[in-house]
């Protein structure tokens, strides 16, 4: 084991004994002062979680949130110099943590939270201006041949639980105790200039946008999205999309 | 606030990296403090920011940073490159710098003389180097390695540390000489981490400080540190940049100011990030002092 890789394992593992070599000006237990590292590196990683998951961690405290967030980076600690996007797989620790299983939409907040910060570091682009989008859907030919691409901050969370109503109970924006965590909402998150929207979509809604993402024409979305929710409302999802500034360009399909 | 009686490098036009930081008190960029610092414009002498954290593809990071830069002279600091890793430099992490670089034209950039990452593992902390004759060859290829991919020289950060290693064979001070003789970068004396080293490891910071090349420094670090006690109650101090900057390392910063003569100074404050205002009084403090002791040869 080379040095550096006896001071990462004892770093990580608090029960390992300090790296060997260590000296002290006094004499004293090296042990105390090589804690400091090690409380640095986990303590500047359990912040770096924290602030990505404000309201997962509103949900179960603080303490069981950090407790829960060194268990994490022991066994998925950062493979990136570029923090903001660290702990994109705590979503999924912390549906298979046994102890959060008692909150079972944890999880799904928790997918929310990286979705948001992925969309206020992603690319900027223009959207497409209401009056092209108005001409390109006016032809009634062409429209069900038209694909759709999205602003680079979007992102689309089809969850299980109200992930959107719990995100904005925590933001002081709606009431908590109103709120069933078991009813499905899905979450369409964009950021068109500054600031990050997470709005509310109706499972029709969702499926419309997920159909869209994945390169399906209008057509085939509304189809499939028309089978699932019977009273689905096109105009009414197009209008958001098109108010979200969620839409940079539309081609028709060869 | 009057503007300083100091020979203060125009900042004005294009800013192009030939230049370097004015001999003024800056201030490290806080996304706090985005939309204060561009309403208000304060006068500050430069600004730094962490390279790592714009290493992004866009939203409010970039479009703030763009504002304030085009106002502001920019110094680049990182804290992920590994100089003192065992381990080959990461090539793509060193192609997002050398882009960010080339986006920003910063006046200045910086690293650590320090540790980071093993392997694919980034551990989010700066950490101890032994000094050795191995050692200084792995930091001196790594900064030339560096030096090359940007086409830039850089300044390399003294580090504040808790333990020391018994395979050490050379002082601090003389491997970050010849690190500087050998590689031609230069010096970022920080003054906070020269404290917090000396005491930690009970050597007197005034010796250390001379000990160091003035003529190299291009930038002084200054920053809170926290006090606790090692195994013996002997003081431990902690980097912990959480605090407003301590009596003492304001009194050792006067002291380098004697020898170094003016130069830029930056306020960092990575924790319990306080309102822009007071980090701005910490810039006019550093720039009173710069005023004080700075002898009338250095400023003519």
């Amino acid at each position: 084991m080379s040095g550096h890789q006896a001071f990462v394992a004892a770093l990580f593992d608090a029960d390992l004994p300090h790296p060997a070599g260590l000296s002290t000006w006094n004499g004293s237990d090296p042990a105390a002062r090589f804690a400091v590292y090690r409380n640095n590196v986990i303590v500047s990683l359990v912040d770096a979680l924290a602030d990505t998951y404000p309201v997962t961690q509103e949900l179960v405290g603080e303490a069981f949130f950090r407790a829960m967030a060194r268990l994490y980076i022991g066994e998925a600690p950062p493979h990136s110099r570029v923090l903001a996007f660290y702990g994109a797989s705590f979503p999924d620790f912390i549906e298979q943590f046994p102890p959060a299983a008692s909150v079972p939409y944890l999880a799904d907040v928790a997918r929310l939270e990286m979705l948001r910060v992925e969309a206020y570091h992603a690319a900027d682009t223009s959207a497409l201006s209401a009056e092209v989008i108005a001409q390109a859907l006016a032809n009634a030919d062409s429209l069900p041949q038209q694909l759709i691409t999205f602003h680079p901050s979007l992102r689309l969370l089809q969850s299980r639980y109200a992930v959107v109503s719990l995100w904005a109970a925590h933001q002081g924006i709606t009431e908590i105790s109103t709120i069933d965590p078991v009813i499905a909402e899905s979450a369409l998150v964009v950021r068109p200039h500054l600031d990050v929207e997470i709005i509310h979509l109706n499972h029709g809604a969702g499926d419309f946008v997920s159909q869209l993402t994945h390169r399906k024409t209008l057509g085939e979305a509304l189809e499939h999205s028309s089978e699932i929710q019977p009273d689905f409302d096109l105009a009414g999802i197009l209008g958001l999309l098109i108010q979200s500034q969620a839409i940079v360009s539309m081609n028709i399909k060869e | 606030m009057s503007t300083p009686h100091l020979p203060v490098s125009p900042h004005c036009g294009a800013p192009s990296h030939d230049s370097t930081l004015p001999t003024r008190a800056g201030v490290g960029l806080k996304p706090e403090h985005f939309r204060q610092i561009v309403e208000t414009r304060p006068d500050i002498g430069f600004f730094e920011i962490h390279a790592e954290n714009y290493m992004v593809d866009g939203g409010p990071f970039h479009h703030y940073l763009t504002r304030i830069r085009e106002q502001y002279p920019l110094s680049i600091h990182g804290v992920g490159l590994s100089i003192g890793g065992e381990t080959p430099l990461d090539l793509k992490h060193l192609d997002q710098l050398a882009h960010l670089i080339d986006r920003y034209a910063p006046e200045s950039f910086s690293e650590h003389l320090a540790w980071a990452s093993h392997g694919d593992v980034f551990l989010n902390d700066l950490l101890p180097v032994p000094y050795t004759a191995q050692t200084l060859q792995r930091v001196c290829d790594h900064i030339d390695q560096v030096q090359t991919h940007l086409k830039r020289t850089m300044l390399l950060e003294n580090p504040a540390t808790y333990i020391e290693f018994a395979a050490s064979t050379m002082a601090e001070t003389e491997f970050i000489n010849e690190v500087l003789r050998r590689t031609g970068c230069g010096l970022l004396l920080d003054v906070n981490n020269v404290y917090v080293s000396c005491t930690n490891h009970h050597r007197d910071p005034h010796d250390y400080i001379r000990a160091l090349p003035s003529s190299a420094v291009g930038e002084i670090h200054l920053a809170g540190f926290a006090r606790e006690q090692d195994a013996n109650g002997d003081p431990l101090l902690i980097d912990s940049h959480g605090s407003p900057i301590a009596q003492a390392v304001w009194q050792l910063y006067a002291y380098s100011l004697e020898l170094v003569g003016p130069v830029a100074t930056l306020i960092e404050r990575d924790n319990d990030i306080p309102r822009f205002n007071v980090l701005h009084a910490e810039a006019q403090q550093a720039e009173l002092l710069m005023r004080e002791h700075t002898s009338l040869e250095q400023v003519a």
